[in-house]
Formats: C-alpha cells, structure tokens, sequence
C-alpha cells in the first residue's frame, strides 16, 4: 500500500543494494496467495438460463392458482354483515342523532337499525365498528400520545409527553390518557338483540374481553401501580379527555378492564394504517355445538349515538363476521393470488415459446476467438 | 529536467541561462491585458520584465477568453500559486509524501476543504531573503523557516475540531446536518432525530478514524526525516544535529551518498575547483550525475573548520519558490559581490556521489526549499462514473423536491378539503393557521422522510468498494514483479472503475515499453555474424533462459551479468583473429565511457547513453577490457596484459555527424582512428576496398534491423604519422578561434574520417519490457487506442513500434509528418486524412466523420481493420504546429483514423497536450503511462496515470494514481481489474439506486393515504437502520466480490471491455431503469398490503390493519424483495456473500423481534411503541401470504425482462458466462493470444546516445581525480580552452533544448554575452 513509501525505505533504496538482499528477503512485499487476495474464493455462479427461470415460472403459477382459489372459497364462506348506521340520510333510524349531535351534549341520543341474517352465522362472531374517512393515520393525530404515561409511568401520568398537545392539560390538570388519540375514543354503544319469531327481544350477550393483543394488554398498557382496586385515588390529580363523558378509571366496573387496560380504549388507541377501518367490538361466543351463534332471523342494532363523524364526511358502520384460517373476509389475497398465478403461468408458456423460437440455446457457440 | 518548452516565437524566443527555458522580448504584461498570437505564446513561460530580469510566469495561468481567442494573462490568487506553474517536471520526493494514496482519499472526501499549510503563506511576504553566514543572531531577525517539515495535519488536541470542520464542508455531510436540524423543529419533524444522527455519527467516526491513522503515519515519517542526523557546524566544530535543528545561515558538512537536508549554498568540495556530484532522482527523476560547482573564493575555504567559522558571507536572494531550475542571488563577501546561480545550489532531496564531502551553507530550511515548495496537491481526479454519480445525486435532490411538492400541495388541498373538518378530532396546532402554511411545513417534513432516496451510505459504501479494489490490485500476486520486489500499487483509491472504460492509452517508449537496457546481441564482423546459434541440424535455436551461455570465466575483469550465447565468437577471439580483436579493441577505445575502479578488478563503467555502455561491457567482456583513462590516455587490458594507448583527439558524436571517432596511438607507435556510427553515415566513407564487405556487412544489418535490433557500423583507419600532425595543428587552431569553430571542426572531422576500413557492426537490443508486444496485441483487441509519445528519435520510436508489432509492413501506409511550418504539417495530414477517406470508405465526409466512424463503430470495424490500417508517425515540430488551435481537430481527425500514433521527439509539455487534445474532443477515458520524470504533466493531464516503478527515480510513480513494475502489468489492471471495478461500481450504482426508490416511496404512496401528513410508513427504527444494517453489508460484498466473468476469460476475451468504454453498464439510461425498477417495487410492496389490508384480522378476530403491523409487514416484504433482488444482481456468490444475504435476513428478524419485544420497551416504553407486533402480525398466514405475493410480484418481472433479453440479445458477456458454465469442469484452455511474430523488414536503426558525450571534459581533464585513479599519471595538461565548464554547460542546455526543439541558433551568440553570469568567476 501507499504506506509502504516510508522514509526508511527510501534511505535503503540509495544504499546501492540491488533489490532485497539478505534480511529484506524475509519481509518480501510479494502478496500472500490467498483465495482471497486473489479474488479466488469459490463462489457459486448462477445463471438466469432457461432450465431455471421456466420451470421456476410454471412452478410458481401452479402453486399460487391453487392458493389463490383457495382464498378465495374461504373468503367467500366467510358471513359478513355491514350496517351502516350514520345517519346521513333523512330515511336512516338514526337521522336525528347525527343531526343533533356535538361532543359537548351531555344527553344520549338513542337509535335502533333493524336488520335480519338470511344465513345463520356458525362459529363465533365477531363484531366490529367501522369508520370510514377517519385519518387516524394522519402524522399529528399518531403522534399525540404518550405511551409512558399508557404504560402507568407515575410521571407521565402527572407530566404528560409534549406529544400531547394540545390535548396535555386541561384546566391546569394532566389529560390522562392525553392526546388526540384518546381524546377522540370511539364512544358509540351498540346492543344487538334478536327478535324471536315471538316477538320479544333477546339480548345477545356480547364479550369485551379479549378483542385487544395480548401484548397490549398486558405489556403495553398498564395501569399506574398495579393496583387497580384504587384507580380512582391513582387518578387523582388528572382530569379525562376533553371529550370524554366520563374519566378514565370509569370506563367499566370491571377492575381487569378498566383504566388503561380497558380494551376499548386498547384497541382504539392502536391506530389504523388507513382511514378506512373497523376495530373489533365484541365478541359474540358459541354456545354449544347444536345451534348457530346467530341464527338466522330478525334482528335489532340498538345504538346509543355518541360519536359525531358527519362533520367530516365520516361513516359509522356495524360489521358482523365470522372468521377463517386466514382472517376476515378479504377477496382481495385469493384474487391477487389467483392473478399472479396466472400470469406466471402465462409468462411461463410464452417464454417458452419465444425461447424455443428465437432463443440462442447454445450461447457460447459463436464466441469471437 | 528543466523546464522545457517549445517555441514557435520564431526570433523573439531563445534559450535562458536555465537548462531549455526559453525567453521572449516582451513587456510585462499586465493582468487581463489580452497580448498577441495565443498560440505561441502559450508555450512561452518566461517574459523579459523591464527590469531586465527573466521572470518565469509560474504565478498564473493563461486562460483564453470564451470567444476572442486572445489570450489573457491572470493573476492568481497568490494562496493558490504553488502547483499552477506550466506542466511541473518536479514533484515532492517520498519521504514529504509517505501515504500519498491516503492524502488522495482524504481530499476525496474533502476536496472543498482549504489548505492549511506553512507553504501557503503568501510568498508576497518575503521579498528577498537575507542570510549570513554562521549568523544565527542575525537570520533570527527573519521568519525564516526552519527545517523541521509537518505534513501532518492534526494533534491531539486540535483533531476533533479541525476534523470534523473539515468533514462537514462536504456537501453530503452538511445536508445531513442541515436535516438533523430540521428534525429538531416539532412541527416539522416527521422523524426521530436519531435516523439522521446515527448514520451520521458512523459516518463521521468512520472518516475520523481513517483521517486520524493517515496522520498517525504521517507524524511518524515527518518524525523520521526530522530527525536524521547532520553535520552543523557549531562553534567552530562539527556538531551531530537532527534535521530539524538545523536553520538558515548554517553551514553543514555533507558526505557522499547523503542525502542534502536543505537547500544549500555550496562553498567547497572535495574535489578540484569545488566541483561535485548529485543525483537528482528524487527531485527530477533522473539518475545521471550532474554537476555543481562552488564559487571559487569558496571553494578555497575547502574543509578548514577556521576559515569556514570565519566565512560571514551574506547571501541575498530570491524568496522561497518551487522552480528547481533557477536561483538568483548574490553572495557579499569581503565587499565583493559575486553573482549565485542554479549551478551553485544543492537542493534538498539531492544526494552527494562521487564526492567525498562538501560544505554548504543552508539559504532555504524546511518547508521553504524548492523540493518542499514543489510538493503541489495534484490535481483532484474525479472519475466519470462519479460524475455521472454527482449528477444523478442532483436530479434525485429535484426529484425529492418534486414529490415534495406534490405533497406539499396535497397537503393544502387536503387541510383545506378534509383536515379543516377534522378538526374535532385533530385540532390545528397553534402554528397552523391556514392550509398553506401547513402545506409549507409538510415540505420539508417530507424533505426529511424523503431523504432516503440520497442515502448518506452512498457514499461511504461506494469509498469502501474503491479502497477495496485498490486493495485487490496491491495484493495481487500476478502484478508483483519479483525481482525487483515490487507489487503494483493503487496510489489512489478513488479511479478504480475508471480502468474499465479506458478508450486511449499514451504510452512513453523509453522504461515503459522498453527496459532501457541495451544489450549487445549481436554483431557482424569481417563478414561473418555472431549471436546466433543453431542445433545440430542448423536450425536456429531460440534464445530462452535455459540456453547455455558463453563462459568467460577465462576473464578475470568480466561483467557477471553479461551473458552472450554464441560460442564461435569466443573461440575467434581465443584463436587470435586479428579481424575481431580489431573489432572489441575498437569497441573498448572509441566511446566517452569512465570507468571507476572501487576495489581491484571491480569496474563500474558511468556511460552517457546505455548503448555505450552495452558496446564496453560487451569488449570487457570479450577480453578487451577498458579500465581507465586520462585526458592522454586509454588503458585497457588486453587479453591478459595492460596496454596503454595515447589518446590524440576525440571527434565527439553530435546529431549530424551520427558517428564518434577517437584517434590513439597503440604501443607500436601507429595512429590508428577508430569510428564507429550509423551504416549509412560510415558506409559512405569507406575505402572502395571494402566493396564485398560492405555488401555481406549490410545484409547482416538488414538482418539485425529486421529483428528490431539497434545497429551501429564499425570502421578503423591506419593513419600517416605526418598527415596527423599537420591534420593536429590545423585541429587545435579550429579548436581555439572564435567564430565558426563548429564548422570548422566538423569540416576537419569530416575531411579526417575518410577511406575507412570496415570491421563489422553491432547489434544492440533495446530490449523490449516482457510481453510488451502480447501486451498491447490485446489491447488493441480491446479497442483501446495506444499512442506512443516519446522524446526518442523518428528512427529509435518506429524501430520500437515496429518491434512491439504496433507498426507493421502490411500496413497499407505510414504516414510520416515532418513539416516544419503549419502549412507544411496541415498538408501533410490533410493528405493522410484524404488518402485514409479516400480508401477506406468511397465517399469521405468531411471533418466529422471520425465521429462517425465512433457511431458505427461495430460495422466501421471490419473496414478498419481488414481494409486499412494505417499509422501516423509525428514529430515534435510538427506536433507543436499540429498542436495549435487551428489544426488540432485535423491532426485528431486524423490520428483517430489510424491504427497507430507515434509521436516522437516531443516535449513533456506536448505529452500533456495530446493528452488534453483527445480528453477534450474525444470524451473519452484516456490513460498514461510512462516511467520518467518527463511523463510527469502526461501522467498528471491524463484521466488515469499510471507509473512504471523502473530504474529512472520515482518521480512518475510519485505522479500516478497506479503504479507497477512492467508494462505488461496493464493488461491485467485494464482488462480484469479495471473491468471487474467499473462492472461492480456500476452494480452497485444500480442496485443501490434501485433500493433506495423502493424503500422510500412508499412513503410518497402512503402520503396519499394519510392525508399527506408526513406520516411514515415504517418504524422509525427500520429507517434507521435499512440503509446502513439491513441492506448494506450484501450490497458491499458484492461491490467487492462480484465477477461475471473470471480472469482468464476477461483476459481472454478483451472484447468485454467494451462495454465499459461505451458506458453501457451505468448511465442515465441504466439509472432510469433501475429508479423505475424502484417505483414500480415501491409501488408494489405499498399497494398489495394495501388492498390486502383494506379489511383484514387476524385468525383469533382481532385487528390487523392497524399501523404497526402494516409497518411490519411492508418492512418485511422490502427487505426480501431487495434480498431477493440483491440474490439475483449477484453473479458470484463466495460465501461472503452468502453470509451477508443470509446473515443480514437474520439479523433484520432478530432486530426486529428484540426491539419489538416486553424487555426493550419496559426500558424505554417511548421509543419502542412497536412492542408485540412482530409476534402478533408476523405469527399470521395471511400476513406471510401478502409478503410472499409482494415478493413474487416485484421480482417476476425482473427475472422475466433479464432472462429475455439474455435469451433473444445475449451480450458477450452472458455468451462468456454460459460458456464458462459448461466449462467449469474442464481445464481452461491455452491462451489465445500467442506471442505475436515480429514481421522481418529493413530500417535502418541508428543507435547511439543522442546527446553529445564527455569527450570535452574527457581532454580537459577536469574530472579526473588526481589521487583516485589507480593507475593515472598525474596530468600534466592545462587545459586549453579555459571555459570548459561553460561550453560543457551551454551544449547541455542546446542538447536539452534541441530534445525538445530544434535550439534557436540565431541567437547564440547574443546569450552567451547575457546569458552565464558565472563565467567572469570560474577563472
């Protein structure tokens, strides 16, 4: 290297000695024959031939029309049921409460949809709520929390993260939970009863427990102190979200689910990539293997209208659904896949032909000598 | 050597006391006043001021203005003077220089950075120097410098500051900066700001580190010269002082083979008249000895420590400068003043040889003398790549801003359309105030996001290659030429890939395609040729190193390393054959050879030119050993026994007699003249006698010719004791008049050297480098263009070209311009173009067909190389009118058209300006090679230069950016190095382009969905980390190790190279590609988990389709793609690469799941929010699923397109590829390229020294050592002519000049009143 141009070396180079003689010998500057230095290390050299990218085609087609098709069934036996339930349009159940409402009432608006399942839902159900047009990934809006003060750090919970703001503090008081995330908690509670043939009414009993990730349960949020027979004291000191009806350590009666492991605000608080999502809601369980968990039937959505989206053009929406190996209802995966598959195929069959038309199969052979 | 110029200024010009400059009667010229006829002047450098001085115009530059082609004279700025003299023949010498390569990567990371260095002072301080002698006191007074050198930059304390100021005046890093600072604004901040700092902070420690070695190393060289011992005269006594103790106005002794610590005065010397030796090598690279001489009253001081404690002279002089070849001053003494030239200075980095010791006193320490000065920054070479690079980098910077912009806008119009509404659930902050506003902070939120597309690993990752390859070349075994223990070494890390689209190569002829050795081969003598040997059968054996050679053990005083093949000719000197004895007696006589005789028996001979040389040692050898000589006398040693013979007159060689006579008189009294010179010359002077000889004689030199060999003709003449004695006196008459004394002394020589006898003729070989012929045969298949510049003769530069098969007689014609007027020149070429045209294609185009030609060049191939192949053969006036402005578009034209160029007889400064001429019209690579001092500006000018570590000093390695042992090491570096660098560059290049667009629009995809809030798609920490953890290591490997196709076939095939002069592996077309690659990826891995999620759960019901996961899950699918993509760019993969493909796979997921985990984010529950996510998304099918469709649908198409289009249009490259698939197994075949027969023809070769010799400072005497020679009478003979010295002196400088240009005779006579100062002292 350039380094080797020492001084020294250059008192030598004058000294009249041809070249190395006698002790330079040992510390030859000749380079170590190593595969390495040589840039000979083996290596494996692959080439784009065509006995490995054709059958590479053709394999890929035949595995992922299959898969493709495959999805697809599932989807489709998957039962969904949408209603929305806005509000928008004078014939909707719910055209007075959207029309009224602001977050700042303090009456509840009632509303009930009506609706009935042509096709009984089997396994268990899952509810959700969905919204359309809401940004809950827009960059301010992800931001304004404050995790520490989620995960029960006591300082945070008094000295909310800048994030926060402008929903930090209130009054002089610490927003706990803080930021425009919490602050914007979905609120809407939906009952879903079904109307025996009989006409009465029959709840369905609905679970709110276990709709959030574990990991979120129980890592990410976590009330201050562990506690939580005392949450009221805890929160003593804080003041709710801005637009909240009631404080935080009110969210339910339930003390495994209440405060910030309440998994309604769990699950509100995990923000969606895009603005149009639903948030699972409830869980309506199987009860024995006899009967279907919705039969077919009347039913009744009752709504107690709390969340105002028409402002900014927003959808509010019921979503029943049962679910597969592979998740919800999403054609979209089994028609990719069937697409993709099939080109492939396609592709496949005609390099094929170009290949075997104008291709040069012996490539090597007019090679300039 | 000096300074040396070509003057077209016809009578205005003529030579300056300095060896070869030329001055013009001009008027200083005042800044920006445009003066007459730019190109003439252009090569004028030096300008007679008013005040009579010459002031050589090193301080600036001149520029031709836009349009008026006048020329305008600028002063620069005078921080900036040191390296921007005229093509500097002088560079620094190792030890100022000790990690030039380092230096070089340094100023690639920094190039804006200032120079601070005590050499940039403004010389304008200094007016004039005053130094006394043995003074201290009073040179105190003046700042001088002492002689302690600092190139390092950095001490401890000062490294961190300066450094990292140094590092931020890099554009790159101050954007980084001016990023983080960006971050640090809430409402703009769209990151954390540790994305920016870490890759920053790597980025800066990683430079920091390499800085901080480089100037560990230079600390320690600094050190090292520093402190070197020398001898100060303190106090009346020699004291030991380091180097750096020593200071202006002491006087030191120096001892032979010393190296000089300062620029020294020289007071007195060992030797007579205060003469002595150095050798220049470090300075110019020349290894001859020259001589300087102290002024009289000085030398008288000799070696008396109380004389020279008394010597108070004061030296007023020049200032500090970097001309090597001039020094004006003048020494007070004794109230006399005595006028100091070049002539008395020993200049730093010299050495002392042949003399026992000397005295000097020192005028410039340190930093100031003229080696240091010289030390200039060599111009910064970029390589187009990285311009092309540079380039790219700023249209992505408009890309950025565009989609920017866009965003921007979107932003407005989605505030103002969605966000004002939204407000009950996102208020505006206090800053936003109305949607524009917003729009404004959302640019540069997305400046920030965006930046990634111009990732700051880029560069550090693309110097990593580099100096990666660099090392590739320092260790590879193939271009380490062992015996002179030499690997090739890459000098610059920065030009790498360069190599592989090298278009022209300028070679130099003498140590760069030849070896400078001559060796006697051959010879004719009385009829009968010698050298060749034959087998039994009488077929003629190849010479190989296997051969027998002649054992002439017999000799006692032999040359071990002489080695001769053909025994008859010992067996012809053992049996006493008059005829060849005559012929070495001749050989051991007529030559201006000294010999000095360390030891007994052990002969050193000093020749001026290596023919000499070869021709003395072959005598020696054979028996006729010349061992010394006085002005009166040759003594050799004749076949056992001492024979002395009185040398009468030596009729010296000059360039139009082309032959050397000496005139002896042997024991028995006979006058004999022996001569020897080019057949053509000597035949025409022979006795008729010698017919039949001179017919066999010349069909031998036919022979010898054809094989490429240098001949010379011998002849001897008895002489008539009477004639000789009047043909004497009317000599020594000729000798001592004043006007015409050359003519008359030719026309005496001639008259003498009449009716001679023919001995024979000699054979020497210029020995070609080995496998120099092989060399360029494939180079030239590589389409590369090789010209040969070199300050040879026409006949020696066509012998070489014939020899190294770059000339050949079926060439269909050479065209050979010697005009010496432009109309000349311009005729000439013009009629080479035409007949070219004429022949080649029916219908000639006029002026831009050579372009053409360049367009088609694939059908225009068969035309030129089956149909015409011509050469053009140039000469150095001619080239100085072909040079100029008007004529320079045909002279390339022209050259472009045939097969082979060869200039001849040019100066260092033509090199340059062919180098310059193609570079600019040409757009070309072009690349120079040559091993002497003279290549330095060519090796400067070109894009890549490369230096032959030969015999003739390291001045040209000093200036290269490669540098190796032979020349046939080129092959190699072009052709798999080069190839191999500019092929992984230009993968890289791409794929790195390609990962940086997929990686980052996406979040130009998602901005639409998120209401262009700036909002990233990814965990902050995957930003952090892709470009520098996850997806650099793969890349670099293979940037390092990637190889489509192996040595031997690089080697093989030299048509791969040229897809790398046609810049087809990276441009802007190939970036386009791979960027739409990277949108079209991006595009993907966005939208196919975009409709995936539109609605998605997960298998136990629970949602998937927030943030995180859809993070998550496009992170994942990127990094397989690009793994996938990077699997596939890979040709070659070594189990590096496999271990940092698959390693980097691992790391990402074990990265992942540990920063997604309960322990991380229980620590710092702020910065890990992502906790869980890898667990809950990643455990899905569904999830999988979309990843694997990405995959599928981003590569597909690649694969699809690549095996196409190696299907249907397979480059070479694939065609190689396949092939050396299918012959993994077998052994590689023999090399194609067979050593290409030398084609047999008659050229007349003159081989001899083309500068005049020592005959004059033989007679005179002066130079030999009275008390050294063994065997030497004291010399009784004054010489005659008193001036030796001076006309010795003046002659060098008209041979230095006339090598370059023909001297300007006109006005010799008007210099020689002017021009040597020094002559009114030597008496």
């Amino acid at each position: 290297m350039a380094s080797g141009y020492s001084a020294k070396e250059e008192d030598g180079h004058h000294s009249g000695a041809p070249g190395p003689a006698g002790s330079a010998a040992a510390r030859s500057r000749k380079p170590d024959n190593t595969a390495f230095k040589q840039q000979r290390l083996p290596a494996w050299q692959p080439i784009l031939t065509a006995g490995t990218v054709l059958p590479a085609f053709f394999i890929i087609g035949l595995l992922f029309i299959p898969i493709g098709i495959g999805l697809y069934v599932t989807s489709n036996n998957i039962r969904e049921l949408q209603i929305d339930y806005t509000g928008t349009e004078p014939s909707s159940p719910c055209f007075e409460c959207s029309q009224n409402y602001s977050w700042n009432m303090t009456r509840s608006c009632a509303c009930s949809v009506p609706f009935s399942l042509d096709q009984p839902f089997e396994s268990n159900v899952f509810m959700y709520y969905g919204l359309s047009n809401f940004y809950q990934n827009h960059r301010r809006y992800v931001k304004s929390r404050d995790d520490s003060q989620l995960n029960g750090n006591l300082k945070s919970l008094k000295d909310p993260s800048k994030e926060c703001e402008p929903y930090r503090m209130n009054d002089g008081l610490p927003i706990a939970p803080c930021g425009a995330i919490a602050n914007s908690l979905f609120n809407d509670t939906l009952e879903l009863f079904y109307n025996e043939p009989n006409g009465t009414k029959t709840q369905i009993p609905l679970l709110k427990k276990g709709i959030a990730w574990w990991t979120d349960k129980h890592v990410k949020f976590r009330n201050p102190t562990g506690d939580n027979a005392n949450l009221t004291a805890i929160f003593q000191g804080t003041t709710k979200p801005i637009n909240w009806q009631k404080p935080v350590y009110e969210l339910d009666t339930d003390a495994e689910n209440n405060g910030f492991i309440n998994e309604d605000l769990i699950v509100w608080m995990r923000t969606a990539a895009l603005p149009t999502f639903r948030k699972l809601y409830r869980i309506i369980e199987k009860r024995g293997s006899a009967s279907p968990t919705l039969p077919r039937g009347n039913y009744t959505l009752e709504i107690i209208y709390n969340y105002p989206v028409r402002s900014f053009e927003g959808r509010k929406r019921m979503i029943l659904s049962t679910i597969s190996w592979m998740g919800g209802k999403n054609p979209f995966l089994g028609i990719a896949y069937i697409t993709v598959g099939s080109i492939c195929f396609f592709l496949g069959v005609v390099l094929l032909i170009i290949h075997h038309k104008y291709g040069s199969r012996s490539n090597s052979a007019d090679l300039p000598h | 050597m000096g300074l040396r110029v070509n003057s077209q200024g016809g009578g205005t010009a003529r030579p300056l006391e300095s060896e070869g400059a030329f001055v013009a009667d001009l008027p200083r010229l005042r800044p920006d006043e445009p003066c007459i006829s730019p190109p003439q002047l252009r090569s004028i450098m030096a300008v007679r001021t008013s005040d009579g001085l010459y002031e050589v115009l090193g301080g600036g530059v001149w520029q031709e203005k836009p349009r008026a082609s006048a020329l305008v004279w600028r002063n620069r700025p005078p921080s900036r003077r040191r390296d921007d003299t005229f093509p500097k023949t002088a560079a620094c010498s190792r030890m100022t220089v000790p990690k030039d390569m380092a230096e070089k990567w340094l100023w690639m990371l920094m190039p804006w950075r200032g120079c601070r260095n005590p050499r940039n002072k403004d010389p304008g301080q200094e007016e004039e120097r005053h130094v006394k002698a043995n003074d201290r006191d009073y040179n105190e007074k003046f700042p001088y410098a002492d002689n302690r050198i600092r190139t390092s930059k950095y001490n401890v304390l000062t490294f961190l500051p300066i450094n990292l100021f140094e590092q931020f005046q890099r554009v790159a890093n101050a954007y980084f900066l001016f990023l983080l600072i960006l971050q640090l604004i809430p409402q703009i901040s769209s990151l954390s700001w540790f994305t920016t700092i870490v890759p920053l902070v790597l980025v800066l420690t990683i430079t920091a580190v390499k800085d901080a070695t480089d100037d560990y190393f230079r600390h320690k060289s600094d050190q090292q010269v520093n402190t070197r011992q020398s001898q100060v005269l303190i106090g009346g006594k020699l004291q030991n002082e380091k180097w750096m103790n020593v200071c202006v106005g002491d006087i030191i002794k120096l001892e032979n083979n010393q190296f000089v610590a300062a620029d020294l005065l020289l007071l007195s010397s060992s030797e007579p008249y205060g003469l002595c030796y150095i050798e220049t090598a470090e300075l110019d690279g020349e290894t001859n000895l020259k001589v300087r001489q102290a002024l009289t009253v000085t030398s008288e001081l000799g070696m008396d420590m109380s004389k020279l404690t008394e010597f108070d002279g004061e030296v007023v002089c020049e200032p500090p400068n970097n001309k090597l070849d001039r020094f004006v001053g003048t020494l007070y003494w004794k109230d006399n003043r005595y006028p100091l030239d070049n002539e008395k200075l020993l200049l730093r980095g010299c050495m002392l040889r042949n003399t026992e010791w000397c005295f000097g006193m020192v005028i410039f320490a340190g930093p100031q003398t003229k080696l240091m000065q010289n030390c200039g920054r060599t111009a910064f070479k970029r390589t187009s790549i990285e311009r092309l690079m540079n380039t790219l980098v700023l249209w992505i910077f408009g890309f950025l801003l565009c989609m920017g912009i866009i965003l921007a806008i979107g932003n407005s119009i989605w505030e103002q359309k969605v966000g004002r509404n939204f407000r009950d659930y996102l208020v505006w902050e206090d800053v936003l105030t109305t949607s524009v506003f917003s729009g404004f902070l959302t640019f540069w939120s997305y400046i920030i996001i965006l930046n990634t597309v111009v990732p700051i690993s880029l560069y550090v990752s693309v110097e990593v290659i580099r100096l990666g390859h660099s090392y590739f070349i320092n260790w590879d075994r193939k271009m380490y030429y062992g015996r002179r223990d030499m690997p090739a070494e890459a000098r610059t890390t920065t030009l790498n890939e360069e190599l592989g689209q090298v278009e022209y190569i300028f070679s130099d002829k003498t140590g760069t395609l030849t070896q400078n050795i001559m060796v006697f081969n051959k010879c004719s003598i009385n009829g009968r040729t010698y050298g060749d040997i034959y087998d039994e059968f009488g077929h003629k054996v190849e010479i190989s190193e296997k051969t027998p050679c002649v054992d002439f053990s017999f000799n006692p005083l032999r040359d071990r390393k002489f080695r001769f093949y053909d025994h008859s000719l010992v067996e012809a000197i053992k049996l006493g054959d008059p005829m060849v004895e005559e012929f070495f007696r001749l050989l051991a006589l007529c030559h201006t050879v000294m010999s000095e005789e360390k030891n007994e028996g052990e002969l050193v001979y000093q020749a001026q030119s290596p023919d000499e040389g070869a021709l003395v040692t072959a005598a020696r050898n054979f028996g006729f050993v010349f061992r010394a000589r006085t002005p009166e006398t040759i003594t050799l040693y004749e076949m056992g026994k001492h024979v002395t013979y009185q040398l009468l007159a030596i009729l010296d060689f000059n360039n139009v007699r082309k032959r050397m006579s000496v005139i002896v008189r042997n024991q028995t009294g006979q006058i004999k003249l022996y001569s020897k010179g080019a057949d053509t010359i000597l035949f025409d002077r022979l006795d008729p006698a010698n017919d039949d000889l001179m017919y066999t004689t010349s069909e031998h030199l036919n022979e010898f010719a054809g094989e490429g060999l240098r001949t010379l003709a011998l002849a001897y003449k008895d002489l008539d004791e009477k004639y000789f004695a009047d043909w004497m006196k009317r000599h020594h008459i000729a000798s001592t008049i004043l006007e015409n004394r050359e003519d008359l002394l030719s026309s005496l020589y001639e008259e003498i050297e009449q009716d001679m006898m023919l001995l024979g003729a000699t054979a020497i070989e210029d020995k070609l480098q080995e496998g120099v012929p092989e060399t360029i045969a494939c180079l030239t298949l590589a389409s590369i263009k090789i010209w040969v510049l070199t300050g040879d003769k026409l006949e020696t530069a066509m012998n070489i070209g014939y020899s190294c098969n770059m000339l050949r007689d079926d060439m269909n014609e050479v065209f050979i311009i010697t005009g010496h007027t432009v109309l000349e020149v311009q005729q000439q070429l013009r009629r080479a173009k035409e007949l070219i045209l004429g022949a080649g294609r029916g219908a000639a185009n006029g002026g831009k067909d050579a372009e053409k030609m360049d367009r088609y060049r694939d059908d225009s191939v068969f035309e030129e190389t089956i149909t015409s192949e011509y050469a053009l053969i140039i000469n150095g006036h001619s080239l100085a009118h072909a040079l100029e402005a008007d004529l320079e578009c045909l002279l390339l034209d022209t050259a472009c058209l045939c097969k082979t160029v060869v200039c001849c007889r040019v100066t260092p400064l033509q090199k340059a300006q062919v180098v310059e001429l193609v570079k600019r019209y040409k757009r070309a690579v072009t690349l120079a090679i040559g091993d002497g001092a003279n290549d330095v500006s060519m090796i400067k000018t070109a894009h890549i230069g490369v230096g032959i570590s030969g015999q003739e000093g390291m001045q040209a390695v000093l200036a290269s950016d490669y540098s190796f042992a032979q020349f046939r090491y080129l092959q190699r570096l072009l052709l798999v190095h080069g190839r191999w660098s500019y092929y992984r560059m230009c993968r890289f290049l791409c794929y790195f382009f390609y990962k940086n667009f997929a990686f980052t629009l996406v979040h130009f995809w998602f901005g639409f969905f998120c209401g262009f809030s700036a909002q990233t798609v990814y965990d902050q920490w995957f930003i952090t980390l892709f470009n520098i953890v996850y997806t650099s290591l793969p890349v670099l490997a293979m940037g390092l190790f990637d190889q489509d196709v192996n040595e031997q076939n690089s080697l093989r095939q030299p048509k791969l190279f040229e897809p790398g002069q046609l810049n087809l592996l990276f441009n802007k077309r190939q970036f386009f590609m791979c960027t739409l690659q990277g949108i079209y990826t991006s595009c993907v891995l966005f939208f196919i988990p975009y409709g995936a999620f539109s609605n998605p759960v997960r298998d136990d019901g629970s949602q998937i389709a927030d943030q995180q996961s859809f993070a998550v899950t496009i992170a994942t699918s990127l990094i397989i793609v690009v793994s996938v993509q990077i699997g596939l760019d890979t040709n070659y993969w070594t189990a590096v690469n496999h271990f940092y493909i698959w390693g980097s796979l691992t790391v990402y997921f074990a990265i992942l799941f540990a920063m997604h985990s309960d322990g991380i984010f229980s620590i710092f529950p702020s910065h890990f929010p992502f906790v869980g996510t890898a667990r809950n998304s990643l455990t899905q099918t569904s999830v999988w699923l979309v990843i694997l469709l990405t995959t599928v649908v981003c590569v597909m198409p690649v694969v699809a397109i690549r095996f196409l289009r190696t299907d249907l249009y397979p480059t070479l490259t694939d065609k190689v590829r396949h092939m050396q698939q299918a012959s993994r197994k077998q052994r590689p075949q023999e090399q194609n390229l067979k050593r290409v027969r030398r084609t047999s023809s008659r050229r007349s070769a003159y081989a001899f020294s083309h500068q005049e010799g020592y005959g004059e400072l033989i007679t005179s005497g002066k130079n030999i050592k009275a008390a050294s020679s063994f065997s030497a009478p004291p010399t009784g003979r004054i010489p005659g002519s008193s001036s030796w010295i001076e006309s010795l002196l003046k002659k060098r400088n008209e041979m230095a000049s006339s090598t370059v240009v023909e001297p300007l005779r006109s006005n010799t006579e008007r210099e020689g009143a002017e021009n040597t100062p020094a002559q009114q002292h030597i008496d």
